[in-house]
């Protein structure tokens, strides 16, 4: 049984499988994004007063009206996520930060941590880019830039590197400590840029000086203002390569992904189990860390107090959905990004609250931690025993 | 066994410096803020009348500072000299003394009422206690719940709702446990019949709670104010015990849910130590394996204890919304479920020290706010920051070790 899992575990996380493998094992994520699509129409029906009037009067009118209801959401969804060029690449531009943090968690999870803090790591990784970003003048953005990003990614890694050091120090879990450390993150950050804090403009708006124009990341339709879409986009998707690379094509991925699947066989094959647990969590929140440079450094230009962005969470859906795979990731997070989207024009045009990407996130991931569900409803086989994800341990394990 | 005694003998060592320091700390924090004259006074009386009213502590707060950090002092030296047999307890003793250290800097040439301090901070954290007990119900069986907040979170939303349409607050009780009741037995159904890894069905449950909740409230709640405006409880006096000075403020004049809560300690602490049903539950928390050996049904038994600490949660909720603002709010919850899970862990999964975990991150919430009144020249986001530093120390081991049950977070199979 346990065998079996890691074998399959061992073709999700390879680099290289086939394609009916591949599709196989794309079935459960599609039909895991569908059912819940079709829940959150079941939602929006029968929480709108004009369609359960209409049902009052009769089967006709009732399913006409909801037609017409999900017509005009779900046509609004797939408008504001891929309408024109605007909202393609505001799909693109919200995919950004999904990627670094979605690739946090699950390079976590490849290593047998589980990363819950990574809003934590974006607030600090935010923290520390935009202080770069403001303070330095006069330097070239050749300099500036990569500068002002890697210090995103070092306070990232530097927040969940303790949380790492302690796990390895004393087997103090993860989780905790990461939930701890985010609520550490949201109070320095806002000691710091509170206003009259260390790091907050002049003036009586509690957020950050703005950064040097040598600090921004490029757009890519510098002539539309509008368009916010801008270089941040094809950091992510070279920051996902290296990472795939790194995890399949390096000796210290084979260590990390050693660990993650037995820490004692990982001990007994003589690989150093503690010093792999700091990296991989150091990694893993520079990951994160590297989410806030995409907002910061690519869109808003300053970093204000109330931040709150939920990034963590979701990218705990990302990797789930992205079976922990860097390639897989980017695909959830290009879906992601296009769920964010679609759910602003439809709060927009149909009044439709956004909360609902929440729920269809909520589905999203308990159809894919329990593929049993899935298949239980389409009737279909071919997944292997043992599909279910099994990623983390209780408190007490290490 | 040498290798043990040693390790001891350092730890006793340590903390015997670290009181040491404590006592260090309170001079040279404390003492340069202070004048030769100033006066510091603490009042105990709430503004209700007592009937025996406590004349207030007066004091010079150069001397108090003085004394505080001797007396420190002295206890770190007879740990270093001699060694305290109940260390804990005398930990929590230093630890005081240094609070009382801060208060006495804190109210210099001012006055503070510690009676109405202390009342507040048993009112913020009852949720937390009510989370952390969840915690502990589900944890005991071997049931991670990391999904306390959205549990919080549906418990809130029901209450507020079926409160408001039935205009009663017992309605609106009722279906806050069924409302986070319901979200425990779907984290029952995910990790128990589906083997799904606790840790993630705990965190889909979180978010789609989230998710739930703010879009009925902002599709109902917020356009219909009759729809989330639910009747509250009032405090209830007990009778004699509330006149009791300092002790009758702080705890005999609540509304029921606080009575509630204390209750609920204390039937857990028994429960699960002295009944039948604890002694399963813990069987099935750390063996569940030779637990269904001897005929228990584990399946059973994590099925009733993750419901019930569902509907804990929702109490909690519940308590938010009842038992004060009246009101549901978007994501109203703001973190205390995951604060209630560093409070169960703090409390090493025992329903005791998890309100006494739950107390200190009360105190911490409701001195933030006494200084702030108080104009206390100090950021109140490191008072905020202290509670989650401190379980992360006490989770590193520093200061003794909390220890999870067993099989926590481990799917049974039959077999």
């Amino acid at each position: 049984m346990n065998e079996k899992k890691q074998a399959a575990a061992e073709q999700h996380a390879g680099g290289t499988f086939e394609l009916q493998g591949a599709l196989r094992s794309l079935a459960v994520p599609f039909l895991a994004i569908v059912t819940a699509m079709i829940l959150g129409a079941l939602l929006i029906i029968f929480t709108d007063t004009t369609v359960i009037a209409a049902w009052g009067e009769g089967l006709g009118s009732g399913l006409r009206r909801s037609w017409e209801v999900i017509a005009l959401a779900y046509g609004a969804f797939f408008t504001g996520a891929f309408g024109d060029v605007y909202h393609i690449t505001e799909t693109l531009r919200i995919a950004t930060p999904y990627i670094f943090a979605g690739l946090a968690v699950a390079f976590g999870f490849q290593g047998g941590l589980f990363n819950i803090g990574a809003e934590g790591q974006y607030f600090i990784g935010g923290l520390a880019t935009v202080f770069v970003g403001y303070s330095i003048k006069g330097l070239p953005m050749i300099i500036h830039l990569p500068l002002a990003l890697l210090a995103g990614a070092l306070g990232g890694a530097l927040w969940a590197g303790i949380v790492g050091f302690l796990k390895a120090k004393t087997g103090a879990h993860e989780v905790i400590n990461t939930i701890m450390m985010n609520y550490i993150a949201y109070r320095l950050a806002e000691f710091m840029l509170d206003v009259g804090g260390l790091m907050a403009r002049e003036g009586y708006r509690p957020v950050s000086p703005e950064i040097q124009p040598s600090a921004y990341l490029p757009q890519f339709f510098p002539s539309d203002t509008t368009i916010r879409f801008n270089a941040g986009f094809l950091l992510a998707l070279g920051v996902a390569a290296f990472i795939w690379w790194l995890l399949y094509k390096t000796t210290l991925g084979y260590e990390i992904r050693t660990v993650g699947k037995s820490p004692h066989a990982a001990r007994y094959a003589g690989i150093n189990v503690p010093r792999t647990i700091v990296i991989t969590m150091a990694i893993s929140g520079a990951l994160a860390g590297l989410a806030a440079p995409a907002d910061i450094l690519g869109v808003i230009h300053f970093m204000p107090n109330s931040f709150a962005s939920g990034y963590g969470f979701d990218a705990i859906a990302l990797a789930l959905l992205g079976k922990s795979n860097p390639v897989g990731v980017v695909l959830a997070s290009l879906l992601f990004g296009a769920l964010r989207a679609g759910a602003t024009n439809m709060q927009g045009i149909a009044n439709i609250p956004i909360d609902i990407t929440s729920v269809l996130q909520g589905l999203i991931i308990v159809f894919i931690a329990a593929p049993e569900i899935i298949r239980a409803i389409y009737r279909f086989r071919g997944l292997e025993e043992g599909e279910g994800l099994v990623l983390t341990q209780g408190w007490g394990q290490m | 066994m040498t290798d043990k005694l040693e390790k001891e003998g350092r730890r006793a060592r340590n903390i015997g410096i670290i009181f040491l320091l404590f006592a260090v700390a309170i001079l040279v924090l404390f003492l340069p803020g202070t004048d030769g004259g100033g006066l510091t006074t603490f009042t105990f009386n709430t503004s209700k009348g007592e009937v025996l009213p406590l004349p207030d502590l007066v004091f010079a707060t150069r001397l108090g500072l003085y004394l505080l950090a001797l007396v420190t002092a002295f206890l770190g030296a007879w740990q270093l000299a001699r060694g305290f047999e109940q260390l804990n307890a005398v930990l929590g003793g230093v630890a005081l003394l240094f609070i009382l250290g801060f208060l006495s800097w804190a109210a210099r040439d001012k006055s503070m009422n510690l009676t109405g301090m202390l009342q507040s901070t048993l009112l913020r954290s009852i949720p937390i206690t009510l989370a952390a007990l969840s915690g502990v119900m589900c944890e005991r069986s071997g049931i991670v719940n990391i999904g306390i907040e959205g549990m919080m979170l549906m418990g809130a939303f029901f209450a507020a709702l079926v409160g408001s349409v039935a205009d009663s607050y017992w309605w609106g009780l009722a279906a806050a446990l069924l409302g986070g009741g319901l979200a425990g037995a779907l984290l029952a159904v995910l990790s128990i019949r589906y083997k799904v890894d606790q840790i993630i069905a705990g965190t889909a449950i979180t978010i789609l709670s989230t998710g739930l909740t703010s879009y009925f409230s902002s599709r109902y709640l917020q356009a219909n104010s009759a729809l989330n405006s639910p009747p509250t409880f009032r405090p209830i006096a007990l009778p004699i015990l509330s006149k009791i000075p300092i002790i009758g403020p702080i705890f005999f004049n609540h509304t029921l849910l606080v009575y509630l809560t204390l209750l609920l300690v204390a039937l857990i602490y028994v429960m699960l130590f002295y009944t039948r049903w604890g002694l399963r539950t813990r069987a099935v928390g750390e063996h569940p394996r030779a637990a269904d050996t001897l005929g228990i049904d584990v399946f059973k038994i994590r099925y009733i204890n993750v419901i019930l600490g569902g509907m804990i949660a929702g109490l909690g909720g519940a308590y938010l919304v009842l038992s004060s603002v009246a009101r549901f709010d978007e994501m109203m919850t703001g973190g205390k479920g995951y604060i209630g899970l560093a409070a169960m862990i703090f409390g090493n999964w025992n329903p005791i020290g998890a309100l006494g975990s739950s107390l200190i991150f009360g105190f911490a919430d409701s001195l933030q706010v006494k200084l702030a009144i108080m104009s206390v020249p100090i950021p109140s986001q490191f008072l905020l920051m202290a509670p989650y530093l401190v379980t992360m120390i006490v989770l590193a081991g520093v200061v003794g070790k909390s220890r999870a049950p067993a099989a926590d977070g481990v799917p049974y199979e039959k077999g």
